[in-house]
């Protein structure tokens, strides 16, 4: 899952340096030329440093958003109500593992350390999809976390498996085939309380659907008027589709979804808009993104807290395995 | 992930660190802060027995052992192949992106090394 257009750093100036020399305006012209003609850029190519800049933070932030959201997940592992849920559920958690080392590797392509990575997590520097820093208080929230949340990313990430960056579209090719199954199973379980459970349960999931429908419209990033760096992210082929046109084919979609399902989406004024083909939506509360972005989400301590554990608690094992490979390395010299 | 080259050249610059540049290239040594990172490995799947191994990615591992245990977890989590390679990245040669040109292009206009280039009578074309 889960990239986000987040736009928050990349300041103006690193992309604005002066081209040293007429070898760098030829190796310049001949990148935009590749691009423009829709061709692929791979790791040892030369490419603008802020092009390079760009999609470490972008990959690496993705990267940290499917480790993160492993926690969310996680706390319900052992308390699924069915051993067919607890395998699906270790299945998915596992997928996320995966893609965020899938997607660490394409970083490092870039001349980044998966160390350098990591402390920026660690540090707090780097920002992860927003959407983690929400708890999951039922189980109901497995299902609306699949459906909607899952739902999102992968409306987000298709698009970039056409990405300018080759390894990272790769990256994201074999993310996107094994993301098709997260959406449907959390549907699928939301699907099975809907129409065979208790009123409770019915309950249960139209609460847990009331809680993530914001936060999961918000997983497209900011408004386009209000993302002062995808102008130049389209331009270089990184981003394929405005994060406004994201958001409302995901609303398109999510509402008829919603309907099968038997569930209510928490806005009014939602609405279908024949002139627009989308439907209109109510008011989002920006401020609530960039609080939680910014720190003071309903978990961001928490989650921060228990990777930044994993890290510490883990670092004698991996100093001994190192240690290990070392010493099987010298007798294998001696020998 | 999978680039295979991707280790290989650390700060891809014009004419600085290119992989397969003669013998003066040095891996370089394992990165962050305490130097303490795994090495990276580059992951070749088959996927099934008579087709060749592929490059399907890239992962950190402390040895051998456990490069080819991790690269079953990380990159055959749904029966994507029937055994695995693993080779330390810093290991791989590789060819220049800048000699693409030099080395690739000569091979176009050899249209005849194609069977296509002739045309033989209907009678006998499915030669």
């Amino acid at each position: 899952m889960y990239t986000q257009a987040m736009d928050t750093a990349g300041k103006a100036d690193d992309g604005q340096k002066k081209l040293r020399s007429t070898e760098e305006v030829e190796l310049q012209r001949r990148f935009d030329e590749r691009i423009d003609d829709g061709q692929f850029i791979e790791a040892k190519d030369w490419m603008p440093d802020h092009y390079r800049k760009t999609l470490v933070r972008q990959i690496s932030q993705h990267a940290h958003s499917e480790i993160v959201g492993m926690l969310p997940e996680g706390n319900w592992i052992t308390r699924a109500p069915t051993l067919k849920r607890k395998a699906i559920l270790l299945a998915k958690v596992q997928d996320e593992a995966g893609h965020g080392l899938y997607l660490y590797s394409a970083a490092e392509t870039l001349g980044t350390s998966r160390d350098e990575m990591l402390d920026a997590l660690h540090s707090g520097k780097a920002k992860y999809s927003s959407i983690f820093n929400y708890p999951t208080l039922t189980w109901a929230d497995m299902g609306a976390i699949g459906w909607m949340v899952d739902g999102a990313a992968i409306m987000n990430q298709v698009p970039i498996c056409r990405c300018s960056y080759a390894p990272y579209a790769r990256a994201m090719i074999r993310i996107c085939r094994e993301e098709s199954f997260h959406q449907r199973q959390g549907f699928e379980a939301l699907l099975t309380m809907m129409q065979n459970g208790t009123q409770a349960q019915k309950d249960m999931v139209q609460d847990a659907v009331n809680r993530w429908w914001w936060p999961s419209v918000m997983m497209f990033g900011p408004p386009d008027d209000q993302s002062p760096n995808s102008a130049q992210s389209m331009r270089w082929g990184i981003k394929r589709v405005s994060n406004d046109e994201l958001r409302a084919r995901y609303i398109d979609a999510a509402v008829e979804q919603a309907k099968v399902l038997g569930v209510t989406l928490p806005d009014p004024a939602l609405k279908w808009n024949e002139a627009r083909q989308h439907h209109d939506h109510g008011p989002i509360d920006w401020s609530e993104f960039w609080r939680v972005i910014g720190g003071d989400g309903p978990c961001n301590r928490e989650r921060l807290g228990a990777r930044v554990k994993a890290w510490d608690d883990g670092a004698w094992v991996r100093e001994a395995a190192l240690a290990h490979a070392n010493k099987q390395a010298t007798y294998k010299e001696a020998a | 992930m999978t680039d295979h080259d991707s280790k290989v050249d650390e700060t891809p610059s014009p004419g600085q660190g290119r992989a397969g540049e003669g013998t003066s290239h040095v891996p370089p040594p394992a990165a962050g802060a305490a130097g303490t990172e795994w090495p990276l490995w580059e992951v070749f799947v088959r996927s099934k027995s008579g087709l060749d191994h592929k490059h399907c990615g890239s992962l950190h591992a402390a040895d051998p052992k456990m490069a080819i245990q991790l690269a079953r977890d990380v990159y055959t989590r749904r029966q994507e192949g029937t055994s695995v390679w693993v080779v330390r990245s810093d290991q791989i040669v590789a060819s220049d992106p800048g000699d693409k040109a030099m080395y690739f292009d000569p091979a176009e206009d050899k249209v005849y090394r194609h069977p296509t280039f002739y045309q033989l009578p209907g009678a006998v074309d499915h030669m």
